[in-house]
């Protein structure tokens, strides 16, 4: 099995599918001849020809709606925002239309888009390249929005993203985009959306979480383990809608919750994660839920005190779990 | 004899009394609506009385089979050319379920059906013009000989997503053809107070392709500015803008007291409507006898009451179907 980054990954399920399935192109800014800033296109515009990797204007709304438009017809556009923090001019084609046009015309017409979009800090990218904006359409019934950990799970999800037939956003850690490798299969396979994966079974605490926040925590727990704490870990994947079932028996499992994101705190998707155990856990708990999250500033500073500040990174893991363990 | 205007443009007999009857249906339609809607029996109409000219010409000018459309509000002459009936019209003004456009879930005038290719649309305006665009694009990668259509008020073209539609449009030089119904009114902002540009037309130069502006209120003028449009975009030479100048009969919907309108304006307006006009060219040049104008008034009456009856005994959805179809089921 060939070891593989989070991005090569990426681009080892775009290429899979525009070979399985002549309907799946690829839209966005500098996808093509560049390969994408990132590089998560490289070498699919030589493969596969202009019009399957499209450069298109600097014109997030039409990449949107060009692409909804197209998948209405019958097309499977996978578009890439360059930065998920430049998603925003794009919002009412996404949330207007894509999340709605199955379900405002009665299930007449459908909108199979993947909307890729690299997320989150860590990269001194400062305000508008740093974002986590999950939560911006964790409200809009008719998306799901997809945030794989690893490798592997960007494979077979995003697969599975492109095969769906409503609109998906997939939000991919650009920080874990060169900084985790794993083992990934070359043959094909799927993971499915909506479904939670425990990444470290464990006793003692739950920690749920999303994105490179499984790596941190991760990392911590392998401390603790030393400590004797035994942390159970279970990773979202799909943050909308949420698997409540894997979210319920994950904290009945240990009792004591702790949820993390790189997200601003207040209405993050651990709001939502509390609201399910609160409302279905109130006799299994023996401590209140944690929350480990960014503080509630608009977005990440630039200099390295403040962004370090701002971010999530294993030892704050640790800490926040052994207070946990410990209460 | 000289040759008529509409031979001249290839159009048969049948073909002209057939757009003046869709458009003569589309306005007969419209105006029950507002009766029902005064009447209590429904809700909301939102009219295009006054408009039915571009609307008929254009969509005559497109291919019934195989092309896409993505109308506005005010279309409902250009959804009715392409396949939607009376009734069906009717269905969406009571918000039955067997309504085709949303099964009920939609106010009236956002269309959508897909046996016959109308793209669903949504209130936030302009939201349809990158999706036709979309369309354009896949006809230009699978090497398909169909165009896409759309249309807007020309207050929407101030919105992004015109800017955007139209520029990925002309960049890729795809078949889209775009057609602006310029009723002169945004609600009540008139168009010096909406649009700094001369006209509408002009904007296509700045999306490398070609722009009109045409007179709304003759179907025939309207029919040849698409055709050509068509044929262009066909031969592979790209996107078009089309402003068909018209005027709004009506108020902006039915819950708009007009106020902002002079009497004596909105009378004129009516001087120069296409249904009087095209009624008129067709008796004058002997395509229409007065007695083929009875008959064809008579059947769509017939017609029209039919649909509100059939429509209004028509049952709504189940109110838990209000929980179907957020995802593929
Ligand atoms: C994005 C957005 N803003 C505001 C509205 C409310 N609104 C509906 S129609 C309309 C005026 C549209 O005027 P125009 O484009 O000229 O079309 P017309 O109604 O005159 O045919 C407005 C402001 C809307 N539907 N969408
Ligand atoms: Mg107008």
């Amino acid at each position: 099995m060939p070891v593989m980054s989070y991005i090569q990954a990426v681009t080892a399920a775009l290429r899979e599918e525009m070979l399985r399935d002549e309907k799946v192109f690829i839209l966005g800014e500098d996808v093509g001849k560049k390969g994408g800033v990132f590089r998560a296109t490289e070498g699919l515009y030589d493969e596969f020809g202009e019009y399957r990797v499209l450069d298109t204007p600097l014109s997030e709304s039409a990449i949107a709606g060009v692409g909804i438009g197209a998948a209405m017809y019958g097309m499977r556009p996978v578009a890439e925002m360059q930065f998920a923090d430049f998603i925003l001019p794009a919002v009412n084609q996404i949330l207007s239309e894509a999340a709605r046009i199955r379900y405002r015309s009665n299930n007449d017409w459908n909108v199979p888009i993947t909307i890729r979009a690299p997320y989150g800090g860590g990269v001194h990218g400062a305000l508008y390249h740093s974002q986590s904006v999950e939560a911006i359409f964790a409200n809009q019934p008719g998306l799901k929005i997809v945030m794989p950990s690893t490798p592997y799970d960007v494979k077979g999800l995003l697969k599975s993203a492109i095969r769906d037939n409503d609109p998906v956003l997939f939000f991919e850690h650009k920080r874990a985009y060169r900084l985790l490798k794993e083992e990934v299969p070359d043959e094909d396979y799927t993971i499915p959306i909506g479904k939670a994966d425990v990444k470290r079974e464990g006793s003692d605490i739950t920690v749920i979480t999303y994105g490179l926040c499984v790596h941190f925590a991760l990392q911590a727990a392998e401390k603790l383990a030393q400590e004797g704490i035994d942390v159970h870990i279970l990773d979202l994947r799909t943050v909308y809608p949420l698997d409540q079932e894997a979210i319920i028996e994950a904290a009945r499992k240990t009792g004591k919750v702790l949820l993390i994101t790189e997200d601003n705190k207040e209405g993050s998707i651990l709001s939502e994660v509390a609201a399910i155990i609160a409302e279905h856990c109130l006799f299994d708990l023996d401590a209140p839920i944690q929350r480990l999250a960014g503080p509630d500033v608009p977005a990440m500073p630039y200099a390295p005190t403040m962004e370090k500040f701002f971010m999530i990174n294993p030892d704050k893991c640790e800490k926040a779990m052994r207070d946990l363990a410990e209460f | 004899m000289s040759v008529k205007r509409h031979e001249a443009l290839g159009l048969t007999d049948t073909e002209v009394i057939e757009m003046f009857k869709t458009m003569l249906l589309a306005r007969k339609i419209d105006e029950r609506m507002w009766l029902l809607n005064r009447a209590g029996k429904i809700p909301f109409v939102i009219s295009g009385q006054g408009q039915e000219a571009a609307q008929v010409g254009a969509a005559f000018a497109l291919d019934r089979t195989k092309d896409y459309i993505a109308p506005y509000y005010r279309d409902i002459g250009v959804v009715l050319t392409f396949g939607m009936t009376a009734t069906e019209l009717m269905l969406s003004a009571f918000a039955k379920a067997e309504d085709p456009n949303s099964g009920g879930r939609q106010m009236p005038g956002h269309f959508g059906q897909k046996k016959n290719r109308i793209l669903t649309g949504s209130s936030p305006v302009a939201t349809q013009v990158p999706h036709a665009v979309g369309v354009a694009l896949a006809a230009k990668m699978e090497k398909k000989d169909f165009v896409s259509f759309v249309t807007l008020g020309e207050g929407s073209t101030n919105q992004g997503d015109f800017h955007e539609g139209l520029n990925f449009a002309g960049v890729h030089q795809l078949p889209v053809i775009t057609m602006v119904e310029n009723n002169r009114y945004a609600i009540s902002v008139p168009y010096d107070k909406q649009v700094a540009s001369s006209n509408i037309s002009i904007r296509a130069k700045s999306y490398g392709m070609e722009g009109v502006t045409v007179n709304g209120n003759d179907p025939l003028e309207v029919y040849q500015a698409v055709k050509e449009a068509r044929e262009r975009a066909i031969r592979g030479d790209g996107p078009s803008l089309i402003e068909a100048v018209t005027y709004r009969l009506t108020a902006h919907s039915s819950d708009d007291d007009d106020k902002y309108r002079m009497k004596e304006e909105v009378a004129e307006a009516k001087k120069n409507d296409a249904i009087v006009s095209f009624k008129q060219y067709l008796l004058e040049s002997g395509v229409m006898t007065e007695e083929t104008l009875d008959n064809l008034t008579k059947e769509i009456d017939t017609e029209v009451n039919k649909a509100t009856d059939y429509a209004e005994k028509a049952p709504y959805a189940k109110p838990e179907d209000a929980l179907k179809f957020v995802y593929e089921e």
